[in-house]
């Protein structure tokens, strides 16, 4: 976080598999509070990670619209799955979120106390390239604009990042159209490959002087040619499988040229308003706040937690709801997502994780309700011109 | 679109203030003056507050108070929500939290040298008498300054000693219309975008504050256009849910805009395009 670091000089290093467990037992022993992929409730979530064996070694994933199953893998794999339904954000910006307690003093006067931020230092271990680029969206969202959130940017502050490159896409993943994976150049500490060819190792970059450092902590060996060659080889693999496809040219256009499609209606009719594709997202980032009081009246305490554009009263106009469809709710988080954000904050608001799609319980997929309107536009050039970010210009 | 400068640290905390005075405007409007401040924050007209009620809520709620004296803040509330119907309750003595001011003001500099016009619905006047009581303040700075004030009936009418004090000012020619009158009232009856064709003021060398119902806000900016005002000179304030103020919340949305961080003061040109599509 802020300032760019310092380009690393050191060359690649390969971890042998007690390398990665050294790894982890590193960042245990500067004090970080290491966060990764594990299983719980037969899928794999972020928790935290005290050894190598809370990672899913030998599992993988089974993703396609609306489903998500478990699956033994035949190898021992510590990284063999794409993303399940928590993210980072479940971390850096929590579901519920304390701001503030005011404590009353008399009948008519209170005192307002801000929520404690606990110091922590956090690591993620095991994000994929996508993962990142959602943070890095978050970023842009709650440190980039016209002010620093106050609660993201406390958790947010020192985080190391530990990034593995994905060789292990799920059908519903579409990184390669948001140019978010499945490799990654920078944008995290340490960058991980597994290469499970031959002997089972870690091809591992440092992205940032504070990864280079922790690498020098660590016995490895330089990485060969071979181990490189592995690398792509694991790219390229991913990338064939990566079929999924999400067109985003002139996508702004495309959407907000498009609010009166009858493609809407039709997505209207399987969408249950649910907000599950907001709540797993990685990069959704609407808020309500609750005022609770205590059965004595002493304290209200307020706390802000995750809403969602899916439900009825989330925008009103005096007592009136502005978005009574279904159809408008649905249209507002897509346009949102692939067009408006890019208005408001200068970046998509996805990443082509595709976990909208999977956890859809209907499994409506964006990418084919894009292409859906696409080729049933009547105009592709749409009359509506790009608002100005103030972020800009400011 | 401008950005403002706002608090950088706590913007979701309120501070308390203590109510000094509650005047009841009309039978659901009231306005809320609180404790002068020693260390006030300045604000511009058009700006808004986030007003917090103890273990209740917080609404949006426009400044009304004079821009010149930050310390002694007033709001103007009609009770709606919760949040709001709390506030119309609340006695003098009472602490409030209070946390702002937010959004993009009123384009005052833009009217300088023009006309300025102000049209205003209901409680649509609290939002520009920020607005009006500057440009009093600097009348040398404008053309002709014209207030049409717009409301359901005559009970329903806010700011009447400011409408008669106005009334009787030279340097502010003062309209007001209802739409359905009573027995008694002697003025106007009418809906207030029925004034623009026939009020004296320059269309071509203007500046328009609307503030009002959508609705009214659409009708005048049509008759505005009609008599040759152009668009970019039409300003409007629009009104969503919000729960931050700082654009990270997201209720506040219309299409590409967070009201709250690139409003609530928007060109017609900026969002008329934006209300005409149902429900975004």
């Amino acid at each position: 976080m802020g300032a760019p670091a310092a380009q690393p000089k050191t060359r690649p290093v390969v971890l042998s598999e007690d390398g990665l467990a050294r790894l982890l037992a590193r960042l245990h022993h500067e004090g970080y509070e290491v966060i990764g992929p594990t299983v719980r409730d037969h899928a794999i979530v972020h928790g935290p990670l005290s050894e190598v064996d809370d990672l899913p070694r030998g599992w993988g994933d089974e993703q396609t619209p609306g489903h998500y199953r478990l699956v033994q893998r035949e190898d021992d794999a510590y990284f063999g799955f794409a993303v399940g339904p928590s993210s980072a954000k479940r971390t850096l910006f929590p579901p519920r979120q304390p701001l503030w307690t005011a404590e009353s003093r008399d009948d008519a006067n209170f005192a307002i106390i801000e929520a404690e931020r606990p110091e922590r230092r956090l690591a993620f271990f095991g994000l994929r390239p996508c993962e990142v680029a959602a943070i890095a969206v978050q970023d842009r969202v709650l440190l980039h604009g016209i002010v620093e959130d106050e609660v993201y940017a406390a958790n947010r502050a020192d985080v190391l990042l530990v990034a593995v490159e994905c060789g292990a896409p799920a059908a519903t993943c579409f990184c390669r159209s948001m140019s978010t994976g499945p490799g990654m150049e920078s944008g995290a500490d340490l960058i991980l490959t597994e290469l499970l060819d031959g002997d089972h190792r870690f091809l591992v970059r440092a992205g940032t002087t504070t990864g280079e450092d922790l690498l020098e902590q660590l016995e490895h060996d330089e990485a060969t040619e071979e181990d490189l060659d592995a690398r792509k080889e694991v790219l390229a693999s991913a990338a064939a499988r990566l079929e999924r496809r999400l067109d985003t040219t002139d996508i702004h256009g495309l959407l907000m040229g498009n609010l009166d499609h009858p493609r809407w209606d039709a997505i209207a009719e399987r969408c249950l308003a649910c907000a599950n594709c907001t709540l797993v997202c990685p990069t959704c980032f609407c808020t309500t706040v609750e005022d609770r009081t205590d059965l004595a009246g002493t304290e209200a305490t307020r706390e802000r937690r995750w809403d969602s554009c899916f439900s009825l009263e989330f925008t009103h106009t005096g007592p009136a709801s502005v978005r009574n469809s279904t159809r408008a709710r649905y249209r507002q988080w897509l346009t949102h997502k692939l067009a408006t954000w890019i208005d408001q904050f200068d970046t998509s608001g996805c990443v082509g994780c595709g976990r909208c799609i999977t956890w859809c319980p209907v499994g409506i997929d964006l990418t084919e309700e894009v292409d859906m309107i696409r080729r049933t536009s009547e105009d592709n050039v749409a009359p509506w011109p790009m608002v100005p970010s103030p972020l800009q210009e400011g | 679109m401008t950005v403002l400068d706002v608090p950088t640290q706590g913007t979701l905390t309120s501070r308390p203030y203590q109510i000094t005075t509650v005047r009841h405007q009309t039978h659901d409007i009231v306005t809320i003056d609180v404790a002068p401040q020693q260390h006030p924050i300045a604000f511009r007209p058009g700006q808004f507050d986030m007003v917090y009620v103890y273990g209740i809520g917080e609404a949006a709620i426009s400044i009304s108070s004079d821009p010149a004296t930050p310390g002694l803040l007033s709001h103007t509330i009609r009770a709606v929500g919760w949040v709001t119907r709390a506030l119309n309750d609340l006695q003098p003595g009472t602490t409030i939290g209070i946390r702002g001011p937010y959004g993009r003001p009123w384009p005052m500099e833009e009217a300088e040298g023009k006309d300025l016009v102000i049209i205003a619905g209901g409680i649509g006047l609290a939002p520009v008498r920020p607005a009006i009581v500057e440009a009093l303040r600097h009348r040398e700075r404008y053309g002709r300054i014209v207030l049409l004030k717009g409301a359901r009936s005559p009970r329903d009418l806010v700011f009447r000693d400011d409408l008669d004090r106005w009334h009787a000012d030279r340097g502010i020619d003062v309209h007001v219309t209802v739409d359905s009158a009573v027995r008694g009232w002697s003025g106007r009856v009418g809906v207030v975008t029925k004034l623009i064709p026939r009020v004296p003021f320059d269309p071509e060398n203007c500046v328009v504050l609307t503030c009002g119902p959508e609705v009214m806000m659409w009708f005048s900016a049509e008759a505005l256009l009609k008599r040759g005002v152009p668009a970019e000179r039409i300003y409007v304030t629009l009104e969503r849910n919000m729960k931050c103020g700082v654009g990270t919340c997201g209720h506040c949305q219309l299409g590409p805009v967070f009201l709250c961080r690139d409003g609530p003061v928007f060109s017609w040109p900026e969002v008329a395009g934006l209300l005409d599509v149902r429900e975004l």
